[in-house]
């Protein structure tokens, strides 16, 4: 289980995975942060308030999939990379997942990478469609990939 | 003699936060720091900080650092010694500094001890070889030295320390082996472990080393599996070719000087080891003798830049700075330590916090 290994499970996921209903309407945050840390930025990031911890910073991400548009600006502050957005409605075949990226070389559009699950195993080979730098500072990029729609729950890492 | 109103000992995170906080209410502060920079362990840090907003979380180690020491340098309060170290404190309070070469003396009025921690390390057959590292040295040889460590690491330990450096030497574009721990569950943040499980690195839960070999210098390493009692299972046996033997296996803080001037210690094993009884002002059984960050108790680093904050504050209040505003600041950083230890991962500090309060009766 996760506690043993590090690599979320389908009950952990199910409490962090908004409905069927919610990823037809479009881009959305999925916060794989499933254990009580003293951390909180991002609640500071969410412009729109759907990322809070009403119990103080050392809560669960509760996320409001209402309020989020999956903007995508948490991504890259969670100094977890614990953060996606998935996008089911990109296309009618594809889905964009947004994964947050700290290694190099940094992939460009167009380029196909290799997708990976949570567990590292590869799920092949995927299109990247956006790069976006976090900026001097931050140093976390967040890399856009379309990726089958069955795929998309499962391609949470990429190797360039 | 040099005389001085506070004397900080150690610029990491602890011991800038403690000068900073003193020199901003007055008072003035000479930092002593071992190393040729200061920063302590922050300069190579290289990962974001967890946290909230006050104690920089989102930063990076490395820029927190680069902003407490710039901060530090351009106070007009605050003079930094650094390749200085501090050797005794005497009965008298004077305190011996190894400084440009020379034996020298400081008279402090108050003392901040914010030593931090060493590395523990770990016995096995092998463990002599060229390739066996602290965590440490590894992080400082990437991330300081720009060397690169070793082609193939097996990492030991999977706390933060482990899981992070582990991390880091993926960036680096090292291959990690595999990240062992010989309990079932892993101690550090279940995101630093998420991470690296995603970049094709395993982390083996219930897995200890029997030993490392190589002619010379690392070459591999022999794994295997531990039961229930911890016991390693035969036949689980692994074979792990690697070149390095990376160790995260805890820190003990480093309390030498505090046991040198007479603070009160005890064995507190919640805080990785014999710790100086301090107050909640973080004033040790010495009056006039402060302890902040891991020298304390190891915690995360965020802990020990709040703690130099409120050592900092409460040593410059005792030199009658700040009046009125110290006292609001005291409890303000409380409270934040209070925040910080609040969920299930401070539940070993709190209870090793608890064990120090008994003991001060």
């Amino acid at each position: 289980m996760l506690l043993n290994d590090g690599i979320p499970r389908a009950e952990d996921l199910a409490k962090v995975t908004p409905t069927d209903e919610r990823l037809k309407k479009g881009p959305v945050v999925i916060v794989e942060c499933f254990q009580e840390i003293p951390c909180d930025p991002c609640v500071k990031a969410c412009k729109r308030g759907a990322i809070t911890m009403p119990g103080g910073i050392n809560d669960i991400p509760l996320v409001d999939f209402d309020l989020c548009n999956g903007c995508s600006l948490c991504i890259s502050m969670c100094p977890g990379l614990a953060i996606f957005v998935v996008d089911k409605t990109w296309s009618e075949d594809r889905a964009r997942v947004l994964i947050p990226y700290e290694y190099l070389p940094v992939p460009e559009v167009g380029q196909s990478v290799t997708g990976m699950d949570r567990a590292g195993k590869e799920l092949g080979s995927f299109e990247v469609v956006k790069v976006n730098s976090g900026g001097k500072k931050n140093k976390t990029w967040t890399i856009s990939i379309a990726v089958p729609q069955e795929l998309a729950m499962e391609v949470r890492g990429i190797n360039v | 003699m040099k005389t001085i109103e506070i004397l900080v000992i150690g610029g990491g995170p602890a011991g800038l936060c403690a000068a900073i906080s003193a020199a901003s209410l007055g008072a003035k502060v000479l930092i002593v720091e071992r190393d040729e920079i200061p920063g302590g362990q922050l300069v190579k840090q290289t990962h974001k900080f967890f946290g909230s907003e006050k104690q920089y979380a989102g930063d990076r180690g490395i820029h927190i650092g680069q902003m407490l020491v710039e901060n530090a340098q351009n106070d007009p309060n605050i003079e930094i010694w650094h390749a200085s170290t501090v050797l005794s404190i005497y009965e008298d309070g004077v305190v011996t500094v190894e400084h440009e070469e020379k034996h020298t003396k400081v008279k402090p009025e108050k003392i901040i001890v914010a030593t931090g921690a060493a590395e523990n390390f770990l016995g096995f057959p092998g463990n002599d070889m060229p390739g066996v590292y602290g965590a440490g040295a590894v992080q400082t040889l990437m991330n300081v030295a720009g060397v690169m460590p070793a082609k193939r690491v097996l990492m030991i330990g999977a706390g933060n320390i482990g899981l992070i450096v582990a991390y880091q030497l993926k960036q680096a574009g090292v291959e990690v082996a595999a990240v062992i721990r010989r309990s079932p569950v892993i101690d550090g943040y279940l995101v630093h472990a998420s991470k690296i499980q995603r970049a094709a690195i395993p982390i083996l839960t219930r897995h200890t080393i029997l030993h490392a070999y190589g002619d010379g210098k690392v070459e591999g390493a022999v794994i295997v599996k531990v039961g229930e009692d911890k016991k390693p299972i035969p036949g689980q046996e692994i074979d792990i070719k690697c070149d390095a033997i990376c160790l995260a296996v805890g820190l003990s803080p480093l309390t030498e000087l505090c046991w040198q001037a007479g603070c009160k210690m005890a064995y507190i094993s919640e805080l990785s080891g014999h710790v100086p009884i301090v107050d909640d002002n973080l004033e040790t059984t010495v009056k006039g003798i402060y302890c902040a960050g891991d020298v304390s108790g190891v915690e995360e680093a965020s802990s020990a830049m709040v703690e130099g904050r409120l050592a900092g504050v409460s040593a410059a209040l005792s030199l009658g700075y700040g009046k009125g505003a110290a006292i609001g600041l005291q409890k303000e950083a409380q409270k934040e330590l209070r925040q910080l230890r609040d969920g299930p991962m401070g539940n070993h500090i709190r209870k090793g916090l608890a064990k120090m309060e008994h003991n001060r009766l």
